[in-house]
């Protein structure tokens, strides 16, 4: 439908527009349009008068659209829009004619053929404004919870970020205990604080918050719908044990007779077959290790069954599902090490006594396989000489990974310090390229390392390694000398790649989330928006977004909180109508459509149709207005032309096409 | 030692020639030394190879055609195979000699060869050796 | 295409190599007039006459009506591979090369050929289980060091086997046939190559470092591809012996050697083409006399 009364804004954008093009020109020639109600100018549209001028033109009844010429609509579309709506008028009823970025900053040197084409601009943007229809947003209510998936440090403060604004959390992880990595940490650089210290209140202050609903030991099966009512259907895996039950008072364990090399300590010692992962275990409960527990191998034992004393052991427990609604999800599944077995020409050294930086940690650990006692895992002897490489598949575009892995000169440098720390007659290494060590008093930190520490750092990286006599020569370069430089280690710590969690291309999958060319959670943008994903409702933080230590992890945290508790406190959240809709009456149900939607907010309904009237039953196209994200694939591909979205309709297109002609 | 450095040093008619006939990003390493230790012949070379494309990234090509060390490359690949920036040195050793060489130069001849040598070496050695040497 | 070395002083390898393909019913032809295959490949960007020798070696295999060209020389099969990899990748190049070559006939596009190792003959055509069905003799407690040297390895794009660091396929071949591989950090450690001309301490240097480990791992023999490396390992041994005391020595053997052995040809070897006489370690082990 055309309305004949459209005004028309041409703003000078300083020199922008008004130094290119003839401002006076370009309004007469538009007050000249049929339908055009008057064309005003001044000079910055979108500052206070500017605004004050169009809101002006909003509640004097002369008009019923607004076309402003000026810059790109990507610019201050929402601001006009926001202005008009806020003036009662609909905003849907005002279009942006783009004359800078398409126009004056591209035919900077032609003034004239400038102001006729910004004048065709205007011409089409008002047969489009004349069609419009005014449109109100859809409003949808938002579930006021939350859902972290992964419960390591950063998804455990997001968790409490969230819950103290009041808002109740799933906290969800796959292992038996939240905790992720920094639960194996001995000691954090650079204040070489005990981890254990300063972690465990953190995890007794998540298990007993009220508001922190934990879903250990559990998968995220499926996830639908969209931001603010999100459905996930999650799997709590057996452990074959009543955790309403189990107080983890651990005598099943004592009484188990099959021994598992422990994962939790890199396999360097042993767990039971019916154990909790680590002592400090959030929460405190056993699971059983189906794989190597003898009742389910053999069908013999179940000691663990005849000693507990409140009858928690359950063999006959199966998996469950739990459907939750929520209205946010946070992504923090973290990190894994990349695989030493990757690096093919170290290959020829490796033996127990190589290992990476999280095995070290456990070696350091004072709860650990060796109560904190440096030992060599093959023979037990003590370390004399031990030597630390930095960039093991990191800052290595042909061969491995590309990006450097932030957190590994730091903890070199801790570990090379620990070990001097408790083994004073020994000496360490410490291969390296450069030392990144930007954050608050971690250059003062290093160079402790190798000044009090005397820990001896050699620039230049390991070509190869090999075994002889029990030892491990280390084959590498100071490039600082001009020497290549042999040593001949009792133990060898690689400083492996950080990689996303494995497994997260699945969660990345269900999500509809994308990653980033390495395989991070890839933020909506890289400066201004981190912890965003461009799937609204969705947020990620921590090292699964990259790498980093954790005094960034915690902060990264409160900002996901943030904007979690931001979407929650909302009573509901508008979607912008500019969406698709059906022509039931064109629709042949081809289902083309459905087939190009990539947000899935197409399906195909039945219609009864009434036979008595010859109107035959038959299925349609139906859209979900909450889901359609108004890209317009169904209606390009839609062949009979049923398809159209609301204000972007085919008779507008042509309108405007037509007006150049 | 003291270097100047300027955009004629830099950008000189050599440096390009080593860049035009290797085929190599020069400027992607990045010294990391993985090549020269690697190599097989290190304890014979006066001058790192790492430190042969550190002096070709500054424009000094000069220093590095005087070098023993771009003679005693065996052309083994181990650096090549182990660069993690895919920068192929091999071939910019090649380069380095092959500036020498094409100013006519044998830097081996077939009469500096002891006739016992040329008894028991192997034809193999000696026809990789003279076109590895010998323009 | 046998190569220069092998007519001379690798005469075993070739010889052994033919009587063993012959037991196991693989006929070879060898190509005629075969030309030096040009070691070793050249890497200026445009030498192009340092790649006729490869390329008119590959001609003359196609001219031969034979699209299998078998080398046993490591130094053949890489300069061979890499050249047939440049024609391929660059067509610009590949039609200079055929342009100069006037007086035969040329349309030469590179893949008309393909370049095979003898270790890959053994893998895929005849099958490692299929040879140890063909032999005769028990290998025993004979150890060896599978030595690879570069060739055979670099650049990975022409590699026989997948990793250029640790390869298998030398211990794979063996194991099948009962012969243990010990664990030989310096497989794959160059041994010099051409500097033996006129660099002699480098091949001596490297020789003694790969012999040694060999010997310091338990190896009876070391075992190679090569002319070239065979002449390094095995012919300053006693230079080496000489200048260290308390070195050993270790026999060089190339890798139909051994098995011509086990398959009971011993007369296909020649072993005074030996600086360092392996026949005492292969009677020790029971694969001679």
């Amino acid at each position: 439908m055309a309305k004949n009364r459209i005004g028309v804004f041409v703003c000078h954008c300083g020199i922008n527009i008004a130094g290119v093009a003839d401002i006076e020109a370009i309004k007469a020639s538009v007050a000249g349009i049929p339908g055009v109600a008057f064309a005003k100018d001044y000079q910055y549209m979108c500052s206070e008068p500017g605004q004050d001028l169009f809101r002006e033109a909003c509640t004097s009844g002369e008009v019923d659209g607004i076309v402003v010429a000026s810059c790109s609509p990507r610019l201050h579309e929402t601001t006009f829009r926001r202005t008009a709506g806020e003036a009662g008028f609909n905003p849907y009823r005002v279009e942006i004619a783009n004359i800078r970025e398409q126009c004056t900053w591209v035919h900077a040197g032609n003034g004239e053929e400038a102001t006729r084409k910004a004048v065709d601009i205007i011409r089409s943007v008002v047969e489009r404004a004349r069609r419009d229809e005014p449109l109100t947003e859809a409003t949808i209510p938002v579930t006021k919870k939350a859902l972290v998936i992964g419960a390591g440090i950063s998804g455990m403060m997001t968790a409490l970020g969230i819950t103290g604004a009041g808002y109740p959390v799933y906290l969800l992880d796959r292992e038996p205990s939240i905790g992720g990595h920094m639960a194996q940490l001995s000691e954090t650089f650079p204040t070489l604080d005990c981890a254990q210290c300063i972690f465990t209140p953190r995890m007794v202050e998540v298990g007993q918050n009220r508001d922190i609903a934990l879903r250990t030991y559990c998968e995220v099966e499926e996830i639908s719908g969209y931001v603010g009512n999100f459905k996930v259907r999650i799997r709590h895996k057996a452990p074959y044990v009543d955790w309403s039950k189990c107080t983890g008072c651990g005598m099943c364990t004592e009484k188990c007779p099959t021994k598992v090399k422990s994962e939790f300590n890199m396999l360097l010692d042993e767990r039971k077959a019916v154990y909790t992962p680590f002592p400090q275990a959030v929460p405190n409960k056993v699971i059983i290790d189906r794989e190597h527990c003898l009742y389910f191998q053999k069908g013999r034992c179940k000691a663990c069954q005849k000693t507990c004393p409140l009858g928690a052991i359950d063999f006959e427990q199966e998996d469950w599902f739990e459907e939750l609604e929520v209205g946010a999800i946070v992504v923090a599944t973290g990190y894994d090490l990349y695989g030493k077995e990757n690096i093919e020409e170290y290959r020829l050294g490796y033996s127990e006594d190589v290992v990476d930086g999280i095995t070290f940690e456990r070696l350091l650990s004072a709860s650990g396989p060796t109560q904190g006692k440096i030992l060599r895992p093959s023979d037990g002897k003590v370390p004399e000489d031990i030597v630390f490489i930095a960039c093991v598949g990191s800052r290595d575009p042909e061969n491995h990974f590309p990006y450097c892995s932030r957190i590994c000169c730091m903890y070199t440098a801790k570990h090379a310090m620990l070990y001097k720390h408790r083994v004073p007659q020994g000496q360490a290494y410490v291969f390296y390229m450069d030392v990144r060590s930007g954050g608050k008093s971690y250059e003062e930190f290093v160079q402790r390392a190798v000044e009090e520490d005397e820990v001896m750092y050699i620039r230049g990286r390991v070509s190869r390694m090999y075994r002889d006599d029990g030892k491990i020569v280390v084959v590498g370069a100071d490039t600082l000398s001009g020497a290549t430089v042999e040593v001949r280690a009792d133990m060898v710590v690689l400083a492996m790649a950080m990689r996303p969690s494995r497994g997260v291309e699945e969660i990345v999958r269900k999500l509809k989330i994308q990653t980033d060319p390495n395989g991070f959670l890839a933020e909506a943008h890289p400066k201004l928006r981190p912890v965003e994903t461009l799937s609204q409702g969705i947020y990620i933080t921590g090292c699964a977004q990259a790498p980093k230590d954790v005094p960034d992890t915690v902060s990264q945290s409160g900002a996901a909180a943030a904007k979690v508790i931001e979407l929650l406190s909302k009573e509901q959240l508008t979607r912008e109508p500019i969406v698709a809709y059906v022509d039931e009456d064109i629709c042949s149900g081809c289902g083309q459509c459905e087939g190009q939607c990539t947000f899935d907010a197409i399906e195909l309904v039945d219609r009864r149709g009434n036979p008595a009237m010859g109107i035959p039953a038959r299925r349609v196209a139906a859209v979900n207005e909450i889901l359609c994200q108004g890209c317009g694939a169904c209606v390009v591909t839609c062949p009979s032309g049923a398809m159209s979205q609301k204000n972007f309709r085919m008779e507008q297109v042509y309108s405007m096409i037509e007006s150049f002609v | 030692m003291r270097i100047e450095l300027s955009r004629q040093a830099l950008l000189s008619e050599l440096r390009e020639q080593v860049k035009d006939l290797s085929e190599q990003n020069l400027l992607a390493c990045y010294q990391c030394g993985k090549c020269s230790a690697g190599c097989p012949s290190i304890e014979a070379m006066d001058v790192m190879p790492s430190q042969i494309i550190r002096w070709v990234q500054l424009g000094q090509i000069e220093k590095a055609l005087q070098t023993k060390t771009i003679w005693l490359c065996a052309a083994c690949q181990t650096c090549k195979v182990r660069c993690p920036r895919g920068v192929d040195l091999a071939r910019i050793m090649e380069a380095l000699r092959q500036l020498v060489l094409r100013d006519n130069v044998d830097y081996m001849h077939p009469n500096r060869i002891p006739a016992e040598d040329l008894e028991e070496l192997p034809q193999i050695a000696l026809i990789a050796n003279f076109r590895k040497m010998t323009p | 295409m046998p190569g220069c070395t092998l007519k001379t002083k690798a005469r075993n390898f070739e010889t052994t190599t033919l009587g063993l393909l012959e037991a196991l019913d693989v006929r070879v032809h060898e190509l005629p007039d075969w030309y030096c295959c040009g070691t070793t490949y050249s890497l200026a960007s445009d030498n192009l006459i340092m790649h006729l020798g490869p390329i008119r070696t590959l001609l003359k295999a196609k001219e031969a009506g034979r699209p299998e060209l078998l080398v046993l020389c490591a130094m053949c099969y890489n300069t061979l591979r890499r050249a047939q990899a440049l024609v391929l990748a660059d067509p610009e190049k590949r039609d200079k090369i055929n342009a100069f070559m006037y007086d035969e006939e040329v349309d030469f596009q590179g893949g008309e050929v393909r370049v095979v190792h003898l270790l890959e003959l053994l893998k895929e055509r005849v099958g490692f289980e299929a040879l140890r069905d063909r032999l005769v003799r028990q290998a025993g407690e004979l150890k060896i060091a599978p030595y690879y040297g570069c060739m055979l390895l670099r650049p990975r794009e022409i590699a026989i086997d997948p990793s250029s660091e640790d390869p298998s396929i030398m211990e794979e071949l063996f194991g099948a046939c009962g012969v243990q591989s010990v664990y030989f950090p310096f497989k794959t450690e160059c041994c010099g190559s051409y500097q033996t001309v006129n660099e002699k301490p480098i091949v001596v240097s490297r020789a003694r470092a790969i012999a040694a480990s060999a010997v310091k791992n338990g190896a009876d023999l070391i075992v190679t591809s090569c002319p070239l490396c065979h002449f390094n390992l095995d012919f300053y041994q006693k230079q080496i012996q000489e200048a260290t005391p308390g070195f050993r020595t270790i026999p060089v053997l190339y890798i139909s050697q051994i098995l011509a052995l086990l398959a009971g040809q011993e007369e296909a070897n020649d072993f005074s083409l030996h600086a360092v006489d392996p026949r005492p370690v292969l009677r020790e082990r029971g694969l001679l006399g």
